[in-house]
């Protein structure tokens, strides 16, 4: 190697290291802010390393009025779009995967155009509509919307997860003697069962995350971010760092099971290299 | 007999992805047709049923809703040429393939996962009073007391926090969708660009980046069709110190219960989003490449 290649190199690893610190430095600080004695985060000046480690903060957001209830009420959410979007969404994808036939592309394009919708738009109005079909500040309302918009990614996500499953097995199974059915309970459904893990991790973490239609459309029963957006003029500060860094917790565990699939979520069908 | 059973086999089959694809196009549907008509009925219509621009008007005529609009677009226009510049940076980075690119790549797709409301009190934590930053220029000997980032008689302040924090956040789904579109592009062609003697800028600028063009687009579109729904980072760092157009959405129905006048900023949303989601569309229109 020259002295210039080694040079380049040099420089190249310098430029990543600084955009992985860009990425990780306020991750790690919200933790440490969430870790830190609550005194000491009024304290003036305040030393970036906490002196001492403490779950204070965190037992004092945890411990706060609502704040279980409507974790609970989040993870309930959640859990509910997910199972709705699969059973919507699985279906579709795996009819765009499979078969060839006419208005798929005005469907694909169909269902990519919702993206280009403003939550806004999709929760103020059901207000009203809510209210009169009693799911107004219910958690299945909530998970209405939050299938609404997790649905176009679920069906654009699990159509890239079955086209990565050959086809010829299927048929294989079908001349063996398996049902339609069988064929893809027995063979497509095992083969994309991780991909199938992933969209489903994918979907709650949106649901997890969403907070605008959630806010606007409940009232007594909260989620997570609806909470702490509605108690933020209020709340003092180490209850906003121990909330930040408590709804990051699951994004981070999803980024780090799911970080196959990311590219197939996003860009299409990429393989892993 | 031997033969209808494939020829039955085969009529249900044409007929299958149909049935596979009903349940979504229903929902779909529903909750996207539902509410347009519902926010126009609001937005258009009095109690009683009387067509009016009242609501309208009142959007209008509201002191926040010129600085609203104004704060929207000024941060749309911030942030997008910076989100796309950067993750461009980051992919091109990341398709030299050295040693140890997925990593890095894993990494900065974090942000991919945070919620929008966590990434702006995590920025909070940053620019409050006493913060990470006002506590590190202090240790550094820079200042004596903390700076009021985000503070309402600063306005410049608090819009540069939030354009960090939304900078941060949302730049990984730019990078994700231009690695993807990167990976897509032949190696071939600059190959060929290398034989023929083109400088790496050139074959930048000639060959990557005309091929890349879709990509840029379709990232433009959701970048810009999101950043104009900005709304919990601004909230969580500055309140309605720097008032936004989704926030405004949503504090006249959280603070004043009106649902009329929050339907039609909803609606002005939508209108912005379809405009420049056409502009895009109609001015950046990729040249048919043939391959």
């Amino acid at each position: 190697m020259t002295f210039r290649q080694l040079q380049r190199r040099f420089l190249l690893y310098m430029v990543v290291v600084v955009i992985a610190l860009w990425v990780l430095v306020p991750l790690v600080l919200i933790a440490l802010a969430a870790f830190t004695p609550r005194l000491e985060l009024y304290r003036w000046p305040r030393t970036v390393l906490p002196s001492a480690f403490s779950t204070a903060t965190m037992a004092f957001f945890l411990r706060s009025y609502g704040t279980l209830t409507s974790l609970t009420n989040s993870a309930l959410v959640a859990l509910l779009t997910l199972g709705m979007t699969l059973a919507l969404g699985a279906p579709a994808g795996y009819a765009v995967a499979r078969y060839v036939f006419r208005g798929r592309e005005a469907f694909r394009i169909g269902i990519l155009m919702t993206r280009m919708f403003p939550t806004s738009l999709l929760a103020i109005p059901l207000i009203v509509t809510f209210i009169r079909w009693q799911l107004y500040d219910t958690l299945i309302g909530v998970a209405f919307i939050h299938t609404a918009m997790a649905l176009p990614f679920a069906v654009l996500i699990t159509s890239g997860i079955f086209s990565g499953v050959p086809k010829e097995l299927e048929e294989a199974a079908m001349t063996l003697g398996c049902s339609r059915l069988g064929a893809f309970v027995r063979v497509a459904l095992p083969l994309a069962l991780p991909g199938l893990a992933a969209a489903a991790m994918f979907t709650f973490v949106i649901s997890w995350n969403e907070v605008f239609a959630a806010a606007i459309l409940t009232v007594r029963n909260r989620t997570l971010p609806a909470q702490v957006l509605t108690s933020l003029e209020v709340a003092p500060l180490d209850f906003r760092f121990a909330g930040g860094f408590f709804m990051i917790i699951p994004a981070l565990i999803f980024m780090a099971l799911a970080r196959r699939y990311l590219f197939q979520m996003w860009g299409g069908a990429i393989s892993e290299r | 007999m031997p033969c209808t059973r494939p020829l039955r086999a085969l009529a249900s089959e044409k007929a299958l992805p149909y049935w596979l694809i009903l349940p979504t196009i229903v929902y779909v549907a529903v909750f996207f047709l539902v509410p347009v008509v519902q926010a126009l009925l609001l937005a258009f219509r009095t109690q009683d049923g009387q067509w009016t621009t009242r609501f309208l008007m009142r959007m209008v005529q509201d002191i926040q809703f010129g600085s609203a609009l104004r704060f929207t677009l000024l941060l749309l226009a911030i942030v997008v040429p910076l989100q796309l510049v950067t993750a461009l940076f980051i992919a091109l980075l990341v398709n030299t393939r050295f040693r140890g690119s997925r990593t890095f790549l894993y990494m900065c797709a974090i942000p991919l996962g945070i919620s929008d409301l966590a990434a702006g009190l995590i920025w909070f934590s940053l620019f409050t009073q006493h913060g990470y930053i006002n506590s590190f220029l202090y240790g550094l000997g820079i200042i004596e007391r903390p700076i009021f980032f985000l503070s309402a008689q600063n306005t410049g302040w608090v819009l540069g926090s939030i354009v960090l924090a939304e900078h941060w956040r949302a730049t990984a789904i730019v990078l994700v969708i231009l690695v993807a579109g990167l990976q897509m592009i032949s190696r071939d062609y600059l190959e060929a660009a290398e034989v023929f003697g083109a400088r790496p800028w050139q074959r930048l600028w000639h060959v990557t980046l005309p091929l890349l063009k879709p990509s840029l687009q379709s990232a433009l579109i959701i970048r810009t069709i999101l950043a104009l729904q900005m709304f919990a980072v601004v909230v969580a760092m500055g309140g309605r110190m720097v008032p936004v157009l989704a926030g405004e959405a949503y504090y006249w129905y959280y603070l004043y219960r009106n649902a009329n006048v929050a339907s039609a900023y909803a609606l002005l949303l939508m209108v912005i989003s379809a405009l420049l989601a056409w502009g895009y569309l109609r001015f950046l229109r990729p040249r048919e490449v043939h391959s």
